[in-house]
């Protein structure tokens, strides 16, 4: 990800007040007490072979842990999610429950309100981690070392298993601190700075070594100039380790290739929000912001710009059934005024020295295409401009291909890292997981990746064939 | 509409719903209340010789987020002067005539028994109760439940009481004995016109875990107390069952023991009883449920085209059988409503690891299969299914006549016929 810093015009709204920025960025699924906790895990059925675990990328006993806070065994509760998922703490912020586990609940069938799993888990995660009450520890040692690329969930979940069989784990992270979304990616009102740094160190004390401010680099005339920052190049850590893991998610946002795109005041989503989180939110955007592109990540940058005052329209080439954001994020921004315009296709930012408007295309539908997404074609004449402050485009992430071509022997499908099913790449000495091997899904997804991983490069350096 | 006034045993109440004799009706300013809320009577708050309590006195039983399933008391009888409850009694029956006003009572001697008998009537009370069945506490000065669970005893201290008293008298039974029908037979030998059960029931509720204390605790310490609230109601619908078929006993019942619904009441009523009587169910919500007792019952018994209360009384009594009188030839079996299944197969764990086996998993639904050929007919399915009327029982026609254990081929003295 790269920083972009917005220059100061009277365009830009000053950035609000501390009190201000603390409500309006406030935990949307604020802590449960204990009352609370109790009476919704009460509520559980205790399904056989339940829906709401086969939810679950990470397979957590749901039913289990919730039968554990009934019974007020929380630490029961957390051991049996961190046995799954380590990172069970951010899961149960910023998960897509509504789709996942909560979304499986029987409760649905019965036009009941499902479980509140999330902050439940939440409920169980907390207690452990408030009362530092460990689980687990380092392995008999191996002798043999493993390096991690990337200290994002994938990274951290890998490192963790890892540490537990017993290796030398070292994780380089590229940035200042290690969480990878769950630091510079998720909303902040679903998991703040303060608790993904809280994870972070919950998880590595059990004792992998984390190199922040760390880029790894194939070649030497990519090392920064930057006395703070490091570089190290892959060549040596392929002699230095047993294993690599590769868990450096995906790039910058894609630019759209559209004229204007230069201007000071248009930002890719995921550097505007990387942004926002190093800030602590304290950043000033346009009184009046377009996004451009529908799925969650625009929607989170939409409500971000919303909760720091600006006048907020979303932007999408095709109709609100085609939108890639679920529902309930859709029905969020709604609810912090985000404004939406479908079949509507920018061709240029407009604008001398600033953001003065976006000029676009009305589309009609003309049918649908074999994915079930709607065909569009641009209406002749329809062009118009809708005047604006800042735009923020958010139309997918680049892949780091440049990267992963360093790697001899690695095979790339759609700009995705291929893998089997031990997570190893086709150069053996390469695992890799998360958002460099899907393409960009949950933080429970990078998960899930990074523990198996971490399994798959156990039985490869065990000797057994993957 | 129908009409909910009784006369149970002599005793005439507005309706069936009565205050047990408990901490709700222990001053007069609580009756008066419970009578403006609707109740149709009241039995006092045990009278007899001076006793003291002890700071703290209930324990609960919660289930998930239900609270007070179960309550225990180690409160003992009132602890209020006698001249105290006697006057504000006679206050209660002036304000409020036509409501039962009933005296529970508890002494050791025949002259104790008689001179409160007299100083009751005196005010107007409508009737009595024999507090024979208060199981900590007067038991080991030998009254309570120490006088019910002899029934020697029993009939001799209810004897007594016949001697003095003109208005109906009512034993309380206890239910810490083995077989409820012994007592309620020597209460009407020694000459009862009624009884009412089930007295509370031994117990001690739960232990705290940080302390190791038994609850409730009195500094650290415990005693058995008296078990009551919703979690009791099966014990007591069988004990009152068990004395409604009796062939020999022949006496009302006043039935007690968890209910807090016109339903429950209902099912009282069914078994046998013909007034009821409520004490956990106001300690936790207070004497407004009433209202829905009364509407409740009321709609019930129109929608039966019943035109009293005594038009319900005992329907089911005579159904509850020993088990030898059970058909064994009848058969239901369990049917799942694949519409109305959520696919959370609790009725498939529950019949393969508690029950037998008869519930299959199906690929490509979550929807459980019944094992017909093997199903049993237990219940259990249907018991922990959340939603209501996905399974049912479902009779299957045999062709079979009625076939009983006496005259089953594998009864053993059937055998020992047959060879």
């Amino acid at each position: 990800m790269i920083e972009i810093s917005i220059k100061e015009t009277t365009r830009l709204l000053p950035i609000p007040e501390e009190a201000t920025l603390t409500k309006s960025f406030s935990n949307i699924k604020p802590a449960l007490s204990a009352g609370e906790a109790m009476i919704e895990a009460s509520r559980c059925l205790f399904c056989h072979d339940a829906p709401c675990t086969q939810a679950c990328p990470s397979s957590i006993d749901i039913p289990m842990f919730i039968r554990q806070i009934m019974s007020q065994n929380p630490k029961g509760a957390a051991k049996t999610i961190f046995t799954q998922n380590i990172l069970g703490k951010s899961c149960a912020s910023v998960c897509p429950t509504q789709v996942l586990c909560e979304g499986a609940c029987v409760y649905n069938d019965m036009n009941e309100k499902p479980i509140d799993i999330g902050r439940l888990q939440g409920f169980a995660t907390d207690y452990a981690i408030e009362n530092n009450i460990r689980f687990f520890q380092k392995g008999q040692p191996t002798r043999k070392k493993v390096a991690v690329i990337g200290g994002g969930p994938a990274g951290l979940a890998c490192a963790h298993e890892l540490t537990v069989l017993g290796y030398e784990v070292v994780v380089y992270e590229a940035h200042e601190k290690a969480g990878g979304l769950n630091a510079y990616g998720v909303a902040p009102y679903k998991f703040t700075n303060a608790d993904a740094a809280e994870e972070v160190d919950y998880v590595s004390q059990i004792g992998f070594t984390i190199k922040t401010k760390t880029r790894v680099v194939a070649q030497t005339e990519e090392t920064t100039s930057s006395s703070d920052y490091h570089t190290v190049l892959l060549n040596d850590l392929e002699k230095d380790y047993d294993a690599i893991f590769l868990g450096m998610g995906l790039g910058e946002s894609k630019k759209l290739g559209i004229p204007g795109e230069n201007l000071p005041e248009v930002q890719g989503a995921a550097e505007f929000i990387y942004q926002l989180r190093k800030e602590e939110q304290k950043i000033s955007v346009g009184r009046r912001v377009v996004v451009i592109g529908a799925g969650n990540t625009a929607i989170d940058a939409a409500v971000e710009s919303a909760k720091l005052g600006a006048d907020v329209q979303v932007l999408y080439h095709r109709t609100a059934q085609d939108q890639s954001a679920y529902d309930f994020e859709v029905a969020h921004a709604k609810a912090a005024n985000v404004k939406f315009c479908y079949l509507v296709t920018p061709s240029e930012i407009i604008g001398s020295q600033h953001v003065e408007g976006v000029r676009c295309l009305q589309n009609e539908v003309t049918g649908v295409d074999d994915r079930g997404k709607s065909k569009i074609n641009p209406i002749l004449g329809s062009e118009f401009v809708l005047p604006c402050d800042m735009v923020i485009y958010a139309t997918g992430q680049e892949k780091q291909v440049r990267f992963y071509h360093s790697i001899s022997g690695l095979t790339l499908e759609h700009g995705k890292i291929l893998v089997n099913p031990n997570y190893q790449t086709t150069h053996p000495k390469y695992f890799a997981g998360g958002d460099c091997v899907n393409g960009g899904k949950e933080v429970v997804n990078a998960v899930a990746h990074g523990r198996d991983a971490a399994r798959g490069i156990h039985r490869y350096l065990l000797g057994e064939k993957n | 509409m129908a009409d909910l006034k009784i006369n149970f045993a002599g005793i005439i109440a507005p309706n069936p719903f009565w205050l047990a004799s408990a901490p709700p009706t222990n001053t007069g300013y609580q009756v008066m209340r419970a009578f403006e809320a609707g109740w149709g009577g009241a039995v006092w708050k045990t009278l007899g010789q001076p006793i003291v309590n002890v700071s703290s006195r209930y324990g609960a039983l919660n289930y998930k987020n239900d609270r007070m399933m179960g309550l225990n008391n180690i409160e003992l009888i009132t602890d209020r002067p006698l001249e105290v409850n006697i006057r504000e009694m006679k206050e209660v029956k002036e304000r409020f005539p036509n409501h039962a006003l009933i005296a529970s009572m508890m002494f050791e001697t025949k002259e104790e028994w008689h001179d409160c008998i007299k100083r009751c009537e005196d005010v107007g009370v409508d009737g009595f109760e024999l507090n024979f069945g208060c199981p900590h506490g007067m038991c080991e000065r030998g009254m309570g439940s120490a006088v019910g669970q002899n029934p020697d005893v029993c009939e001799k201290i209810t004897s007594w009481v016949m001697e003095a008293a003109t208005k109906p008298v009512i034993v309380k039974l206890t239910p810490n004995i083995t077989d409820i029908t012994k007592a309620g037979l020597a209460a009407q030998r020694g000459g009862a016109n009624a009884v009412s059960l089930i007295n509370t029931i031994n117990s001690v509720t739960r232990v705290d875990l940080e302390t190791f204390e038994p609850m409730p605790s009195v500094n650290g310490y415990s005693t058995h107390g008296g078990y009551c609230g919703p979690a009791v109601k099966p014990i007591a619908l069988n004990m009152v069952s068990a004395l409604a078929a009796h062939p020999d006993f022949h006496l009302p019942i006043s039935g007690i023991g968890g209910i807090e619904t016109w339903r429950d009441s209902a099912e009282f009523i069914l078994m046998g009883a013909s007034s009821v009587q409520v004490c956990t169910a106001v300690m936790h919500y207070g004497f407004r449920i009433v209202t829905d007792m009364i509407t409740g019952m009321s709609d019930y018994l129109d929608s039966k085209n019943m035109k009293a209360i005594e038009d319900l009384v005992g329907h089911t009594a005579h159904r509850v059988k020993r088990w030898e009188e059970l058909d064994l030839n009848y058969k239901v079996v369990a049917h799942i409503d694949p519409g109305t299944c959520i696919g959370c197969q609790l009725c498939y764990i529950a019949c393969e690891d508690g029950a037998h086996q008869s519930i299959a998993l199906q690929e490509g639904t979550r929807v459980p299969a019944i094992k017909e050929e093997s199903c049993v007919g237990c219940n259990l399915c249907s018991l922990v299914c959340p939603v209501d009327d996905c399974i049912s029982m479902v009779k299957v026609n045999t062709g079979k006549e009625k076939l009983v254990w006496a005259e089953h081929p594998a009864n053993p003295h059937q055998i020992a016929a047959i060879h």
